[in-house]
């Protein structure tokens, strides 16, 4: 325990340091990383842990993304580049959520890609969300003290939003709640027969992993200064589901490898040939029929056995 | 105004019966397999793709029409037995995610071998012009595309209706575990129906040729609407997929005139709307 402890904050110390040592470019890459980290953990908490697969996890992404936008270009401050886009995120996951619980498995995939087909159908149209161009030019909030405009700054700004929210899900899936979400992942019928109240847990767990998802895509807002339709589309949650794959469900570490395997992958498999959605999707498939426990699977030398 | 209203619904329906044969061999999957075959969009794509490798070959559309879905049709046998197989024991989430890696692997592979442009498909000779049907102009191909699509479900419906292999599919889709134990090798049936329904996806790719041409992202643009089709008609039901088709074809031909800009979102709210109300969807049977 000591021991993963002091990895982690050596882990953590050296991302910090990344930006002393590297150029802009990989910087750029390793908070692109991160972003889309925090995006697969919470994808992760929903389908490793409560055993949820979403395909419409963009939505919440996508609302992060466009409330962001809209509160910075208003005043950039800390609650409207934040507090604003999560509780909107949120919201929406609460909306969302009560009608989908209501289905499962393949029902529930569908119905929650339709939901965030709508928002993409949506912003492709209206003219004051700047239709299918999105909204450009999105400011980085100006923190106390801070120019986040740095590469630098925005660094730790990021870096301190990543491990604050994988702490916070890292507590969750802890608690006697995430218990419970496992629980309803292994045996739904049996959890609700002792007296759970299974769709209660299972709206909380949605609106959790939507108010972090949020915060996500306003971290990419900021992050990239623009954002469009795209982010609401279901190749979005698409990409975000092979992160969580790639890297291990039910780990919230093998999220944020996943997101890392996925866009170091993506990077440099592009500088050496075009080929990269080719490899992706061949690397997913070998993923998925020989290593169904993903990169933390195969670390833990589990190989073809579910966690 | 009544001849172009027609002449829209003739359109629509010249849709409607291409997301038919598109949506009947992802609903004939997921009936008898259980698998929401993601990557059937890609079969659509790929046999665009053969169809015109095929016509630029030989000059003919009616060789590309026959010999593109048996190509398509081999490749899902392919992808059947060597991947999906393995996975059947596992949980079904885990071959709705492996499906959902060949639609990266088709896309850029297409892009590798006929490049990213959109490439068009000319219709056969017989069909090149356009007809006059009751004051309405439209081409010709879409008529031939209607009456084709038709003759299709026809054919397909006394094919699982009224012979012997279509009972033993019904009886697959109903419980697969029991008609194996009626001495059916369902091994057999699962690569057989997994494969024709690859070729159906194959075919609509042809038939799509002319009127859309073919370039690598069709097959995702197409995904969506057709699962939405089998969604609404009720996973698995030959009728529902039929049904569905007709109504969408016709609500985003005419959405599409009328709401230009509410037209996609309404069929989203009509899929949410029976997800919701009823889960099997018009046709299906009820979920256990």
């Amino acid at each position: 325990m000591i021991l993963r402890l002091l990895a982690l904050a050596l882990a953590v110390v050296a991302l910090a340091a990344f930006p002393l040592v590297a150029g802009n470019y990989p910087v750029k890459l390793l908070q692109e990383i991160l972003i889309w980290g925090i995006f697969a953990m919470s994808l992760d908490l929903l389908m490793g842990y409560a055993g949820m697969v979403s395909f419409g996890h963009s939505a919440f992404f996508g609302i992060g993304g466009y409330v962001a936008a809209l509160a910075l270009t208003r005043s950039a401050g800390l609650t409207s580049a934040l507090v604003l886009p999560t509780l909107a995120a949120g919201l929406a996951a609460l909306v969302i959520g009560y009608f989908s619980i209501r289905v499962s498995g393949v029902y529930f995939i569908m119905l929650t890609l339709a939901f965030s087909q709508m928002f993409h159908a949506y912003t492709f149209q209206v003219s004051w969300l700047g239709a299918e161009d999105g909204i450009v030019g999105i400011p980085r909030p100006a923190a106390p003290g801070v120019d986040l405009g740095a590469l630098r700054s925005f660094h730790g700004y990021l870096l301190t939003l990543v491990v604050l929210v994988a702490v916070v899900l890292w507590r969750v899936v802890r608690s006697p709640f995430g218990h419970v979400l496992r629980g309803i992942h292994e045996n739904e019928a049996r959890m609700e027969a002792l007296g759970y109240a299974v769709d209660r847990y299972k709206l909380l767990a949605f609106v959790i992993a939507g108010m972090v998802a949020g915060v996500a895509g306003s971290l990419y807002a900021q992050f990239s200064g623009s954002i469009t339709p795209d982010a609401f589309f279901w190749k979005t949650s698409g990409e975000a589901l092979l992160m969580v794959i790639i890297g291990g469900t039910g780990s919230l570490g093998g999220a944020m490898l996943g997101a890392a395997a996925f866009i170091l992958l993506q990077s440099l498999v592009s500088t050496y040939t075009e080929r990269w959605m080719l490899i992706l999707g061949a690397t997913f498939i070998l993923f998925v029929l020989f290593a169904p426990g993903g990169i933390v699977g195969v670390l833990r030398g589990r190989v073809g056995l579910r966690a | 105004m009544p001849a172009e209203l027609f002449a829209q619904a003739l359109n629509g329906l010249a849709y409607g019966v291409l997301l038919f044969l598109l949506s009947v061999g992802l609903t004939l999957i997921f009936g008898m397999l259980d698998v929401v075959n993601l990557a059937h969009g890609s079969f659509y794509m790929l046999g665009a793709y053969a169809g015109l490798a095929v016509v630029a070959g030989s000059g003919s559309f009616w060789l590309a029409l026959l010999a593109a879905p048996v190509a398509i049709g081999l490749i899902g046998a392919l992808i059947e037995r060597s991947c999906l197989r393995p996975l059947y024991r596992r949980p079904p989430l885990d071959q709705v995610l492996l499906t959902f890696g060949f639609i990266y692997l088709f896309e850029d592979l297409v892009k590798w071998l006929w490049g990213g442009r959109i490439r068009s498909i000319p219709p056969p000779d017989l069909f090149a012009g356009s007809t006059s049907v009751l004051g309405a102009t439209i081409p010709s191909y879409r008529l031939f595309v209607i009456v084709f699509g038709l003759v299709m479900a026809v054919l397909l419906w006394l094919l699982i209706e009224r012979t012997r292999l279509g009972a033993i599919i019904r009886a697959g889709v109903f419980d697969a575990e029991m008609t194996a134990g009626l001495g059916i090798d369902i091994r057999r049936v699962f690569t057989g129906v997994f494969a024709f329904g690859a070729a159906l996806g194959g075919l609509s790719g042809v038939i799509a040729g002319p009127i859309q041409s073919a370039y690598p992202s069709m097959g995702v643009t197409i995904l969506i609407p057709a699962l939405i089709v089998v969604v609404v008609g009720g996973l698995g039901s030959l009728k529902g997929s039929f049904v569905g088709s007709l109504v969408i074809g016709q609500a985003e031909t005419f959405g599409k005139a009328w709401l230009p800009d509410a037209a996609m979102l309404i069929i989203y709210v009509v899929m949410a709307a029976i997800v919701l109300v009823r889960p099997q969807g018009l046709f299906g049977r009820p979920l256990k």
